[in-house]
């Protein structure tokens, strides 16, 4: 599903590379997570597998895509084929959470009648039903989160790549959204972790990929994590 | 076209529209001057074909005239008009026997009898007279040059009539006219260019206003267009706007001028022909002035979002 081989990302020609000569492989319905001190790269990574940036040398095919021969007016293709979550949930504020949703349809043409049926389940499945109109000010970071796990996977992609979905939250919150994740894991969506929380990473028992100073330092499976 | 194709087009166009009114503060300033430049170009427009048809109803009333020998057959006079009509730059030429030319004579001056008297006492001294038209005014060299030839020259009884003074005022109106129109198309395109800078400036602002929801939009997977499409919109409908207000102004100024101003013309410019020119005219004109504002804002935004939207990774 996810393959980097040898991958680097340099900003600078001088300096040290944010991820240097990176390999990893990822099954179909595989949950992942990767770990790491902030700093380490594993932003990097993600940016690199949501085409927000390009890498220096090495590898990436997801999804049977080849990011060396994709074309810059493909990227919106293959992003809308990986839902991302993000750390700062990123919703548009001048709409409701419905409408949040609502959006990422609307973008590929889906019609409203498909829209009215798809949104409400989708809520559902991250407990927001009751919410859809409220605007983003108004909840929790929990429940903003949520809203943006929603809009991440009403499309239903293969793929989820959630990057520091926890990392604004407290404690119950964070735990909400990574049951959500587990949750769309089940479905069958290959999930993308990362996380500097120790507690959830050892909690959650999944394959753990360490990375520090740009580089896998260890990948176990069934693994937890020490600061 | 798919049906996912027409959905995401309303969208756009639905959300261009939104945004045009949410902005419309950030509007007022480019629509301003889409509609100072829109109207100019009416303004010229209207000016250039009334000044063109001023001046075709005044070269309408110019020929030379020839005037003819009392005593020539009427196979000297058939054959002379034959050759006449087949000089380069003749239009028409009328034959007028004597008894013609009095008739005009007497209508011109139907307000002189003491005149008209004077010439039926003296047993109508008019000579018969050829009347061309020329197609070009500016070059009469080879009518002149045939009507010299001694050949020809001897079958007349005076030296043809070139109507001289009358051609001078129409070189003189020409000339303004062709200077009103240079100074009509540059400013056309002075305000032209300005429109499209400040279009540039708005778009380059709502872009800015917008730029975390454009970057949500890209990492959701947004396509080019989606994103691109509603500015392209937005800034279309400020040349909708402006195009009417433009001939809303127009329309305004000819209703004013005709209650405040007595006289139908201002010096050359005959209002009462412009206001008839742009009221017969009045759908094309408003097309005309619709596809101006339409193709001003589509060009302008179209370079706008090319140029601050970048869409390019690193």
């Amino acid at each position: 599903m996810i393959l980097l081989d040898r991958v680097s990302k340099s900003y600078s020609r001088e300096g040290k590379p944010s991820l240097d000569r990176v390999s990893l492989h990822v099954d179909p319905k595989e949950f992942v997570i990767i770990v790491g001190q902030s700093g380490a790269g594993k932003t990097t990574l993600m940016r690199l597998l949501t085409r927000e940036e390009r890498q220096t040398s090495g590898k990436i095919i997801v999804g049977g895509i080849d990011y060396d021969k994709l074309k810059d007016r493909e990227i919106p293709l293959l992003r809308r084929k990986i839902g991302v979550v993000f750390q700062d949930f990123k919703l548009l504020p001048n709409k409701t959470i419905y409408e949040n949703v609502a959006f990422a349809l609307e973008m590929v043409g889906i019609s409203n009648h498909e829209i009215r049926n798809t949104v409400p389940k989708v809520l559902e499945i991250v407990n927001l039903t009751g919410k859809e109109n409220r605007m983003p000010v108004e909840l929790s970071g929990g429940e903003r989160q949520r809203a943006a796990i929603a809009r991440a996977i009403v499309r239903q992609p293969k793929i989820l790549i959630a990057d520091e979905p926890t990392g604004n939250l407290d404690p119950k919150h964070a735990w909400d959204v990574i049951k959500i994740l587990e949750k769309v894991n089940r479905y069958g969506t290959t999930v993308l972790l990362t996380t500097h929380n120790q507690e959830i990473v050892n909690k959650l028992k999944r394959r753990v990929v360490s990375i520090k100073d740009g580089k896998i330092i260890s990948d176990r499976a069934n693994a937890g994590y020490k600061i | 076209m798919s049906k996912r194709r027409l959905i995401t087009l309303w969208r756009i166009i639905n959300t261009g529209l939104i945004n045009f009114i949410r902005n419309l503060s950030l509007a007022v300033a480019a629509m301003a001057i889409m509609v100072i430049t829109l109207t100019i170009v009416l303004l010229s427009l209207i000016v250039s074909f009334t000044f063109r048809h001023t001046i075709s109803q005044i070269t309408d009333k110019i020929n030379v005239s020839v005037y003819l020998d009392n005593n020539l057959s009427t196979t000297q006079t058939n054959q002379l008009v034959s050759e006449l009509k087949h000089l380069p730059n003749v239009g028409s030429v009328a034959y007028l026997t004597k008894t013609q030319v009095l008739k005009v004579y007497e209508q011109q001056n139907a307000n002189n009898p003491q005149l008209i008297q004077a010439v039926n006492e003296t047993n109508n001294p008019l000579p018969p007279t050829i009347i061309i038209k020329p197609i070009n005014l500016n070059n009469l060299s080879a009518i002149k040059s045939f009507l010299d030839e001694p050949k020809v020259a001897a079958l007349q009884s005076d030296p043809p009539s070139y109507s001289g003074q009358e051609k001078q005022a129409i070189d003189q109106i020409t000339h303004a006219t062709n200077v009103l129109q240079e100074i009509g198309v540059i400013a056309v395109i002075v305000f032209a260019v300005v429109s499209v800078l400040i279009i540039f400036n708005t778009i380059q602002m709502a872009i800015f206003n917008r730029r975390d929801e454009i970057q949500i939009m890209r990492l959701l997977g947004a396509g080019t267009g989606y994103i691109r499409g509603p500015f392209i919109v937005e800034s279309i409908v400020y040349g909708i706007f402006a195009a009417v207000i433009s001939v809303v102004i127009i329309n305004a100024s000819f209703q004013a001028s005709s209650g405040t101003l007595q006289a139908s013309s201002l010096g050359l410019l005959d209002i009462g022909y412009a206001n008839s020119f742009f009221d017969s005219r009045f759908f094309e004109l408003l097309l005309l002035q619709l596809g101006l504002g339409i193709v001003i804002g589509a060009v302008s935004s179209l370079i706008a979002t090319r140029r601050y939207l970048k869409f390019k990774t690193r």
